[in-house]
């Protein structure tokens, strides 16, 4: 069998030709795109692939002036899938900087790759506590919240609340930990129970049996995606919504499970750093034209991937062109201004933005759809994360 | 630890297994009588979901559109047996397990192409509230019509397989497949017609567990392994066997996740039991097989003479 | 063994094999240096399946039960601090050959389709046990920050050095399965593995021999898994999920079931097909589906000749 022959001749040829390409131009600006586009929570990396995709669209194809190569992936909510993806955009494509993972445990599995390849990688979701903290390196750039942020304000809320007895619950990695420790932080009442599911579990009929045996006044889950869908249908099956407080971290009453879920959603309040009726001009321009391009509302993963092109943009635009500095880039991706979404916008010197964060509340609208309104004041303003004090970097 | 929780835990426990029971049904009867693993059974789990979810948004009733699905599913297995299939049967258990395998990734594909990854079923608006079936025993009514649903296909499969003379040929078949062909016994339609009859029931499950679950690529594969430990624990070709393991495993399943890990923190402490008992709970189905294959090696009822 | 490849042909493929990576490093294309790795660690882990399910004539469904052992055993001693590689791999694969001892003395007392369940089922048990294992990742997996360290000056990160360090494992895996299956040893295990009634009443104690090499199999799959998890950086437990185990079927299949090297061609046309394929459609693993199916029906004769234990009804005239 010429198995052997035809294995060498075509990776010859194949070295040859790519080493006939020409060296890498800074004529424009490459970004690896990765993200979890099929599978029940395919709605998140999709929400933020499309925002940002329309914010380079609106740009004129370009970001910071130079017309923008954006390669998208499926990591299919695998990390070993997304490791692989970030090695072959880092060492094979070496493109200019790196986005898009939705998870942390697949973002924690190819981040490594990205930062052996002094390549920045910007997220437009996933921010875990170690990076924010002891393990935080100049390449990583979180875009959207800490981790722990959207559940540190929901604990505040409890606490306003005066609530007596918390029943936690949320998925076995790191994201999940942050978010139940994030929101004992900030929570001084009881907590009936704190359980931790499989990451991908959809049926949460053995812990709702708990959560009704231990009877608590609220319950408060981390379930992005499929997961939170799956279990808000299976509580409100259950009967449990009748006896008890859902609370929810933003994404987790968000367009997406609204979609799924329908009315049974009206009166569930959640909290986020940003909302569809902040009134800044940047906010305003962002809802109408997603509406429009996609014909549905934006969740809060899009206005994290819009916002990530946005700074993308302003920074090369900033640098002058010179995105082969790595450390221009970074200096100026750290300090640079644009109008984000959200409002006001600046990197803690760990890179996590610095920010604060709403009441939301779902309401009707007055076209009679289901919107996630923010209500009152801001739970907490100009909010860092509990971690930046570990960072060595200054 | 409350009676109410054991209760509702006893509840999702058989619920669970009579729907193990419609997947293990089909494959046991597949192995007993045609010799063949197929290992595509899962794969007629997602396409019976896949068709439920499309039809039910099609025709706009939860009933039909299963229904639909149901039989489409049992005309796709039996297409599946007459052309593909039926070559296998003579060739040996790698090459099965092979081409099986080899179908799961078509199937899984195709699906993907024509529907996309994932499709939205909801279980109809009537069943979507509980029911009180005790004081403070709130159980939801969709699982309970699973439930009843799942009992009444079982009852009518037993009937089928032993009061009808199908049946009789089905146990035959399984029983000592020579003889069966010597006796006369149409084996060609036979094992056309079970096949069909195994993917409806695939179907019914899929299209069941669509609104608990998620109606994804991929969610054969999970199901599948079950499927298999369930039919040997039962005895490869006894469908009451099936069913005996499908219980017994849709209990040990449930229940060790939930009775394993509070009976740990009452024994040890409570670092040690947050780790070992889930994983002694997420083993106990595998154990369990271990068990019954030590004892009783060709499983509890085997259908084989 | 039926077709021996000729010598001359090994000489020239080691040469190959020693020359193409010097090229693309010249090249600067190293990301093509650490694909081949990749896919030479899967031919490892496929040749020690072959062992078992070609020469053996064992159907064992939780082969990669083996890699993921001997991946997550150099992980967690890594992310420990031991990070001297004679350490790592010398307790990879002594922990491999202890598992495989202890789940080879359970299964070989089965046969056939139990003895494939069983299999499966003590992967799936550890699959499940790593799992619950929070402190070493878990779902998540278990990055490691370091590779292992052999000394001698070697710096394993180098896509170049590690290559040179699989390709030595790589032959160092087929020399010992060549002379294993030369020896006295090896012909009992092919006259086993076509009749081991007959091969019982010669007076050898079948079970013994099997075991044995169930054992050598699963050292075999240790040394892959903890090449893996150095060529990673990262392992998790999807690389004992059934599945895994299923691909590696598919590898040995592929290459040739029953031959020296046939698990380390099957890998290098499954993964370089899978790559090929996969630039140009995400729905690879469809044409991928349809080349197994038809590699498998229209199979070498190859196949069917070392299964010949169990007479098949030939269903003549139905058909």
């Amino acid at each position: 069998m010429s198995f052997p022959f035809v294995k060498s001749i075509f990776t010859l040829t194949a070295a040859a030709s790519l080493s006939l390409q020409p060296l890498m131009a800074a004529d424009k600006v490459k970004v690896g795109f990765v993200s979890t586009l099929s599978g029940p929570s395919a709605a998140l990396g999709v929400d933020i692939r499309d925002a940002f995709m329309l914010a380079v669209k609106l740009n004129g194809g370009k970001l910071g002036g130079l017309p923008a190569d954006v390669s998208i992936s499926d990591d299919q909510f695998k990390p070993d899938v997304g490791k692989q993806l970030f090695e072959r955009y880092v060492k094979r494509d070496k493109v200019d900087f790196l986005t898009g993972v939705v998870f942390s445990n697949i973002m924690l599995a190819g981040l490594p790759e990205a930062v052996d390849g002094k390549t920045i990688y910007l997220s437009p979701n996933a921010a875990p506590s170690p990076i924010a903290g002891a393990q935080c390196t100049p390449y990583f750039f979180a875009v959207s919240w800490p981790n722990d942020a959207y559940h540190e304000a929901a604990g505040q809320y409890a606490t306003n609340l005066k609530v007596k007895s918390a029943y936690l619950l949320a998925p076995n990695y790191q994201a999940g930990k942050d978010s139940l420790s994030g929101f004992k932080r900030f929570y001084k009442g009881d907590v009936s129970g704190e359980v931790y599911t499989k990451l991908g579990q959809l049926d949460y009929s053995a812990e709702l049996a708990e959560i009704r045996a231990a009877k608590p006044e609220v319950v408060y889950t981390f379930l992005p995606g499929g997961m939170g869908i799956n279990f808000i249908k299976q509580f409100m099956a259950a009967g449990l919504n009748k006896s008890i407080r859902l609370i929810q971290p933003g994404f987790g009453a968000d367009q997406d499970v609204i979609r799924a879920v329908g009315n049974d959603m009206l009166g569930i309040f959640d909290t986020a750093h940003w909302g569809i009726d902040l009134p800044n001009e940047a906010n305003k321009k962002f809802v109408a034209e997603f509406e429009k391009e996609y014909k549905r509302l934006p969740t809060v993963y899009a206005s994290q991937g819009y916002d990530t092109a946005l700074l993308i943009d302003a920074a090369v635009k900033a640098a002058n062109g010179k995105i082969e500095d790595k450390d221009l880039m970074i200096k100026t991706l750290k300090t640079v201004k644009f109008n984000s979404v959200r409002g006001d916008f600046r990197f803690n010197t760990n890179h996590y933005p610095i920010q604060n964060y709403y009441l939301r509340e779902i309401q009707k609208d007055a076209t009679g759809r289901l919107v996630n309104r923010v209500i009152g004041q801001p739970i907490m303003t100009n909010h860092g994360d509990a971690y930046v004090k570990d960072c060595p970097m200054k | 630890m409350s009676s109410i929780l054991i209760l509702e835990q006893a509840l999702n426990g058989l619920q669970f297994g009579l729907m193990l029971f419609l997947l293990a049904s089909g494959l046991t009867l597949v192995f007993g009588i045609m010799d063949m693993i197929n290992l595509a059974h899962g794969a007629l789990y997602m396409v019976g979901a896949f068709l439920a979810a499309w039809l039910v948004q099609l025709t706009q009733s939860f009933v039909l559109g299963v229904i639909l699905a149901v039989l489409l599913t049992a005309v796709v297995g039996m297409v599946l047996e007459a052309t593909l299939l039926r070559t296998l049967y003579a060739r040996d258990h790698l090459s099965q397990v092979l081409a099986t395998f080899a179908l799961i990734l078509i199937i899984n594909e195709s699906v993907r192409m024509i529907w996309g990854s994932d499709l939205p079923l909801s279980a109809p608006q009537a069943l979507s509230g509980p029911v009180e079936l005790l004081p403070g025993l709130l159980y939801p009514s969709y699982r309970l019509v699973i439930i009843g649903i799942g009992l009444a296909i079982a009852l009518l499969l037993f009937l089928l397989v032993t009061q009808t003379r199908v049946g009789a040929w089905v146990r035959a078949g399984a029983s000592n497949r020579e003889m069966a062909m010597a006796m006369g016994i149409n084996i060609r339609a036979l094992f056309t017609g079970v096949f069909g009859i195994g993917a409806a029931l695939c179907a019914v499950a899929g299209a069941m567990l669509g609104p608990l679950l998620a109606v994804q690529v991929g969610m054969g594969e999970n199901i599948l392994i079950l499927a298999f430990v369930v039919i040997v624990i039962g005895g490869i070709g006894s469908v009451w066997g099936a069913f005996v393991g499908a219980i017994l495993v849709g209990f040990v399943d449930t229940l060790g996740r939930t009775l394993l890990p509070h009976l740990f923190r009452e024994l040890f402490s409570p670092q040690f039991a947050s780790a070992a008992g889930p994983a002694v709970a997420s083993i106990s189905v595998y154990l369990l097989m271990a068990l019954v294959l030590f004892i009783r090696p060709q499983g509890l009822f085997s259908g084989r003479s | 063994m039926k077709r021996e490849t000729p010598s001359w042909l090994w000489a020239l493929l080691l040469i190959l094999s020693i020359a193409l990576p010097l090229a693309l490093n010249a090249f600067g294309q190293d990301f093509y240096i650490s694909m081949l790795s990749r896919m030479m660690i899967y031919g490892i882990a496929a040749c020690s399946l072959n062992l078992i399910l070609g020469f053996g004539g064992l159907v064992s469904f939780g082969h990669a039960a083996f890699v993921g052992i001997g991946a997550y055993s150099v992980g967690i001693m890594i992310t420990e601090g031991v990070t001297n590689g004679w350490v790592n791999f010398a307790v990879a694969m002594a922990v491999s050959a202890l598992v495989a001892a202890v789940i080879g003395a359970i299964s070989l007392r089965t046969r056939g389709v139990y003895f494939i369940m069983i299999t499966l089922a003590f992967a799936q048990m550890i699959y499940y046990l790593v799992n619950s294992i929070k402190a070493y990742g878990g779902d998540e997996g278990l990055n490691i920050k370091f590779r292992s360290d052999f000394g001698l000056g070697l710096n394993l990160k180098n896509d170049l050095t590690f290559y040179f360090v699989v390709l030595l494992a790589l032959v160092s895996t087929l020399v010992l399965i060549s002379r294993i299956m030369k020896s006295r040893f090896g012909r009992v295990i092919l006259a086993i593995r076509d009749d081991d009634t007959r091969v019982e009443a010669i007076g050898f104690p079948a079970y013994t021999y099997k075991w044995v090499l169930f054992i050598i199999a699963g050292t075999l799959g240790g040394l892959a898994g903890a090449l893996m998890v150095n060529h990673q950086n990262y392992v998790s437990p999807n690389l004992m999920h059934w599945t895994q185990s299923g691909i590696l079927m598919v590898m040995v299949i592929l290459g040739g079931v029953g031959t020296l090297s046939g698990g380390l061609w099957g890998a290098l046309v499954l993964l370089i097909l899978e790559d090929l394929i996969a630039e140009h459609t995400v729905y690879w693993q469809f044409y991928i589906g349809w080349f197994l199916l038809a590699v498998v029906l229209l199979a070498p004769k190859g196949l069917s000749s070392f299964f010949n234990r169990q007479p098949k009804v030939e269903v003549k005239g139905h058909a």
